[in-house]
């Protein structure tokens, strides 16, 4: 056992899969010589050589357009997206390409790619590169969308999908890159579609997935010291959807709270509300409510960039809403 | 021209001159089927039919010119591609009328053929969208050392889109085992190359790429095809790829909805020059050269194409629909049933 940031474990669980399967090959912006723009690759090119470990150009739609048809052809390619927002270039390959090729030519081929992509909102990074979309990529039947919380399961979880036969978008919150968790020696992996309960609790359900299962962790801590006892699930897999855990959670609180960075319409937290009325509407105590994004592009300004973002007290405050 | 089908068979060239005329009264059946037959039983149905009449020349040559472990992938006129690749005709006429025993399981329809166990890796309708897969393909390929090579047909429309820009680039830096062959029919949809491109002689692009500029062949020719697709491709299996051009032209207008030929006299007169060069005609005339008293052999090929497109209309009639399950599979790979529907 020893403490990894979730650099250190992505790291690892890429290091791993790569000496486990010869097939398994990264490409994407700088990852290489460079080390990799998030030093999630730091040492890959000088160990696996240029054809494993394959600087691309700036060509968001050729990386993962020919990380598809590679996967389609057999190999096993971990493509990166330096940030989700650079991604949106790449939407059709992803899901009119990667995502619908499995179905659309009735199985005669699969596409065991990984879409890795740095997430969330930065420092003052500005509309166009703060984006959380997760939800619009778990919208679309035939892609797995999956975005861990912290070290532990970002290493299982990225182990997983490389071992995975469909096409995945796994995203990595840029805050909690530096982040530890005690990681096991032994090797471990987290099935993909496995939800997790991260805090017990009885009296209400906060759900989240990503950066926002910390600031329900936060919150949850605040609102122990007032004897409320919040039960914390960590949905991790955002497509496929497990609610069972959610579901099971929900029945015995009567309460949720749905706790997302990203935006409000369409979203995240609209989905999970929408499901819980849906399959447990005769345990419902009280409206599901959303911790949310403000509803506009961020700004630069730091005072108001903090503003528009959810955080722990905008949590605790949600919870208090719902009791 | 003369000296170069001397190099090929009598069977050969009947052989191909079987499968483009298939091919045409394939097409043509497709035709009569989507706008002519009454029989809602028999009829091809849907808002997409992308027909390769005048393409076929094109179409065969380059495909004959690929080698059994070799790859071909191409855009949504994929008809003739697939059945020159040797994809079986009765499926390829199922997945027109959405029936289970279609290549795509009736899930793909027209614009989606794909046959696996040939390296026909599909017809895709999104343009440009396949460029990317087939430079993908390349990449395995080289990955593990092969020395199998992809022929990617490129249509003249899809040159000025970002995939076609980013994945020639890409194969390039790589130095990846693949053919861009532009299917130059002088049209994207209703735009014509003059009013799109700026550089409206494709191979010249090559340029801007480091890329080798190939050929540009006349694509109602089958051996001028042929010839030169073999020649590319074995040049790209050891040192990368190359753009090459084969011009040609579509008899039918983009897909069914369009009427192109009816509105626009201009374009009449234009069809006529290309009709004059129909690629049957092209490769008949010169089987009939060299080989005297032929004639009874060409009409017995016309006819058994004939016989196998009825066989294929039958077969599709006969074929069960897709079903629920049907509709739910192959979403993913191995995942419960729950997540599949959910």
């Amino acid at each position: 056992m020893k403490n990894l940031s979730m650099r250190d474990a992505l790291r690892a669980a890429l290091h791993e899969e790569m000496i486990r399967d010869e097939r398994v090959f990264l490409m994407g912006e700088e990852i290489g010589k460079w080390q990799g723009t998030h030093r999630v690759t730091r040492g890959f090119y000088e160990e696996f050589g240029a054809e494993r470990v394959r600087d691309t150009p700036i060509s968001e739609m050729a990386i993962a357009g020919v990380a598809t048809g590679a996967a389609m052809a057999g190999l096993r390619p971990v493509a990166e997206m330096m940030t989700i927002n650079f991604a949106f270039l790449a939407f059709d390959a992803i899901i009119n390409h990667a995502a619908k090729i499995h179905y659309m030519f009735n199985g005669q081929f699969t596409v065991p790619l990984v879409v890795r992509a740095a997430t969330g909102w930065g420092n003052q990074a500005t509309a166009t590169h703060s984006h959380t979309p997760e939800p619009i990529w778990a919208h679309f039947p035939g892609l797995i969308v999956g975005c861990p919380s912290n070290a532990y399961d970002a290493k299982g979880m990225l182990k997983a999908a490389i071992r995975d036969e469909n096409p995945i978008l796994f995203t990595e919150v840029i805050a909690l890159y530096p982040k530890p968790s005690p990681i096991p020696d032994e090797e471990y992996l987290i099935p993909i579609g496995e939800s997790a309960v991260k805090r017990e609790g009885d009296d209400v359900t906060i759900v989240s997935y990503g950066r926002g299962v910390e600031w329900s962790l936060e919150a949850a801590e605040t609102l122990a010291k007032e004897d409320i006892q919040a039960e914390v699930i960590d949905i991790r897999w955002l497509r496929p959807l497990d609610m069972s855990k959610t579901l099971a959670s929900f029945k015995k609180t009567n309460r949720c709270v749905v706790v997302e960075e990203s935006l409000p319409h369409y979203s995240f937290g609209s989905e999970i509300a929408a499901q819980l009325q849906e399959a447990a509407f005769d345990y419902m105590d009280a409206p599901v409510k959303r911790v949310s994004a403000l509803d506009v592009p961020l700004p630069y300004a730091r005072d108001i960039e903090l503003m528009a973002l959810p955080n722990a007290q905008k949590v605790v405050q949600a919870v208090k809403e719902v009791l | 021209m003369a000296t170069k089908i001397e190099s090929l068979t009598k069977e050969t060239l009947l052989e191909w001159y079987r499968e483009i005329v298939l091919i045409r009264k394939f097409e043509n059946m497709c035709h009569h089927l989507y706008f002519e037959e009454k029989d809602p039983a028999r009829k091809i149905t849907g808002v997409y039919l992308h027909l390769a009449t005048g393409s076929e020349a094109t179409h065969v040559g380059a495909v004959k010119a690929l080698g059994v472990d070799d790859h071909v992938i191409t855009a949504y006129r994929d008809h003739g591609i697939a059945i020159a690749r040797g994809v079986d005709p009765n499926r390829v006429m199922a997945e027109m009328m959405g029936k289970r025993t279609g290549t795509s399981g009736g899930k793909g329809g027209s614009m989606h053929l794909a046959d696996r166990s040939v390296n026909f890796w599909g017809g895709y309708a999104i343009v440009g969208g396949h460029v990317p897969l087939g430079v993908g393909i390349a990449l395995k390929e080289k990955y593990v050392k092969s020395g199998s090579a992809v022929l990617c047909f490129v249509g003249d429309g899809a040159l000025n889109n970002g995939y076609f820009h980013e994945a020639a680039n890409m194969a390039q830096v790589w130095k990846l085992p693949i053919v861009f062959l532009i299917e130059n029919n002088l049209v994207g949809m209703g735009t014509r190359i003059e009013e799109s491109s700026g550089q409206t002689n494709p191979v010249k692009r090559a340029a801007g790429y480091g890329m080798k500029e190939g050929p540009s062949v006349d694509g109602q020719n089958i051996v001028e095809v042929y010839e030169a697709v073999k020649a590319e491709l074995d040049w790209s299996r050891e040192n990368g790829p190359v753009l090459m051009e084969s011009r040609t032209y579509r008899f039918e207008g983009h897909g069914v909805s369009d009427k192109q030929f009816d509105a626009r006299d201009d374009l009449k007169g234009e069809l006529a020059i290309w009709e004059a060069r129909d690629p049957i005609n092209v490769l008949a005339d010169h089987i009939k050269k060299k080989y005297k008293n032929i004639d009874d052999e060409l009409a017995k090929l016309d006819t058994e194409a004939t016989q196998v497109v009825n066989e294929a209309v039958e077969y599709a009639v006969n074929s069960p629909a897709p079903d629920y399950n049907d509709l739910i599979a192959n979403v993913y790979v191995a995942l419960t049933p729950e997540y599949r529907t959910r």
